[in-house]
């Protein structure tokens, strides 16, 4: 059997959510009932695709075969949007009698939801929806903050119940740009977009300024400048960062201070204070503070553990 | 300064504080120039540290202080008057130059390679403490020598 149609099935395999796995094999009919027993489904979906691969070696799977497995991923998966949509439409209309939702496939299993809100007595208000951004493949949706917020926990349950989840967690990650709320989330921000090889030299790196070319130009603390130029590549990498424009931290920590005494250091309570950065390109910004000179490298790991824990919204307690 | 026409050979050393590392063959310093973020109080923090560790015989007309920032008022946090205090307890010249402005940048450039070649020697008939008194003559009169 050709390496290319295992390769292709192995894809497909990997493409079906695990959720609908069995409904897919089931559907498609090529493997028995006993091969699909021997198959241990809790295993991580990589190797697993690995197994099924291989039963279907063992059965000489043709193209033929595993064209007809992408024709029923697709038509499992269509039909699920399907049934999605209208769900979530029924939930909000029956409980407010007044509203209006509008739906949009995007890119690949995506979808766009407009929702106007009304009430049982209300036209909906066509001025002030609220969108969603709902990926089927994935357990995430995005939500703009409609302006009527009282609406958001309906509009919570009618996603939970429709995409056939038991709860619905909001993330503490807000962004204007959507784009790279799906960059933190989907964990694809630390692509290299560039095409250099990262391999080559800190000097060669530094484009266009002749500041560092001129030999009349001597620098000082040449080392702490690359150390500092090392550190921040190391923990922010060579590629743009996500788009974000605030920070906010929380703070509900005792007051501590290096002088001794002083009033607010005798407090035994807690000092509620809030600090938010905000920028137009937050992470830009701070990724730039310690080769500017005005930080040290390395960076608080509360600033620089924003797109790996993705958050930017962040509460602190003493411990 | 370096597209400044000079006769003489020019070197700039960049430093982030003083004391310089000492592992390094230097050639002689002629002139030093502290720069002070008007925005930045840990840069002039900086700048008071880095002093002490500046031989006497600087201050006989080898340093001066740089202000940049003036410009945008509103993101200053170092008063005017404490740079004219700390200039003049160094008995130094204070020059204030938006360095973010390339006309500005470009005057404050000729008028250091100007000075730098007088602290260098390179001007015959002048010396740094020559020019040194020349500029203090003509200082903000309510600052007293004391």
């Amino acid at each position: 059997m050709d390496e290319t149609v295992a390769e292709f099935i192995k894809r497909t395999i990997l493409k079906i959510p695990m959720t609908k796995m069995m409904t897919v094999l089931k559907a498609w009919d090529f493997l028995s009932e006993n091969q699909l027993q021997t198959v241990n489904f809790r295993k991580r979906k990589e190797s697993l695709a690995q197994d099924l691969v291989l039963l279907c070696k063992e059965n000489g799977v043709s193209l033929n075969d595993a064209a007809l497995l992408d024709i029923i991923c697709e038509d499992i998966d269509l039909s699920d949007m399907e049934q999605f949509k209208s769900s979530f439409k029924k939930i909000l209309q029956r409980a407010l009698k007044n509203v209006t939702v509008t739906f949009r496939d995007a890119e690949e299993n995506a979808i766009w939801i407009r929702i106007a809100w009304g009430t049982q007595y209300r036209k909906p208000n066509q001025y002030k929806p609220a969108y969603v951004m709902y990926y089927s493949q994935t357990p995430y949706a995005f939500i703009s903050s409609s302006q009527l917020r009282s609406n958001t926990p309906l509009l919570c349950q009618a996603l939970t119940i429709a995409s056939k989840h038991h709860q619905i967690v909001k993330m503490d990650l807000r962004s204007r740009y959507l784009d790279s709320l799906k960059a933190i989330v989907f964990k694809q921000y630390n692509q290299n977009f560039e095409t250099h090889n990262s391999a080559t030299p800190l000097q060669e790196r530094r484009l266009g300024l002749d500041i560092n070319m001129d030999s009349r130009i001597i620098h000082e603390n040449r080392i702490e400048k690359d150390r500092v130029q090392r550190v921040t590549q190391e923990i922010f990498g060579d590629y743009s960062q996500p788009r974000l424009e605030f920070a906010q931290y929380k703070l509900e920590t005792k007051f501590k201070s290096d002088l001794n005494g002083g009033i607010l250091a005798e407090r035994e309570e807690p000092l509620r204070c809030l600090v938010k950065f905000s920028s137009p390109h937050l992470l830009e910004a701070l990724k730039s503070l310690a080769p500017a000179g005005i930080a040290d490298a390395p960076l608080s790991p509360l600033l620089t553990c924003i797109p790996s824990k993705g958050m930017n919204y962040f509460k602190i307690k003493d411990k | 300064m370096l597209k400044e026409d000079c006769a003489s050979t020019l070197k700039v050393h960049l430093a982030q504080s003083l004391p310089l590392p000492s592992n390094v063959n230097r050639p002689r310093i002629d002139l030093i120039v502290f720069v002070v973020n008007l925005h930045s109080k840990y840069s002039l923090q900086n700048v008071e540290e880095s002093l002490h560790h500046v031989d006497a015989t600087f201050f006989l007309g080898k340093v001066g202080f740089l202000a940049t920032g003036a410009g945008q008022d509103n993101h200053c946090s170092i008063h005017r008057n404490t740079v004219l205090r700390l200039a003049h307890t160094y008995r130094s010249p204070l020059f204030f130059c938006d360095l973010e402005v390339e006309g500005f940048r470009a005057t404050m450039a000729q008028r250091l390679v100007r000075m730098l070649q007088i602290c260098a020697g390179h001007v015959p008939g002048v010396s740094a403490l020559n020019l040194l008194s020349l500029m203090r003559s003509s200082e903000n009169p309510f600052l007293e020598d004391v």
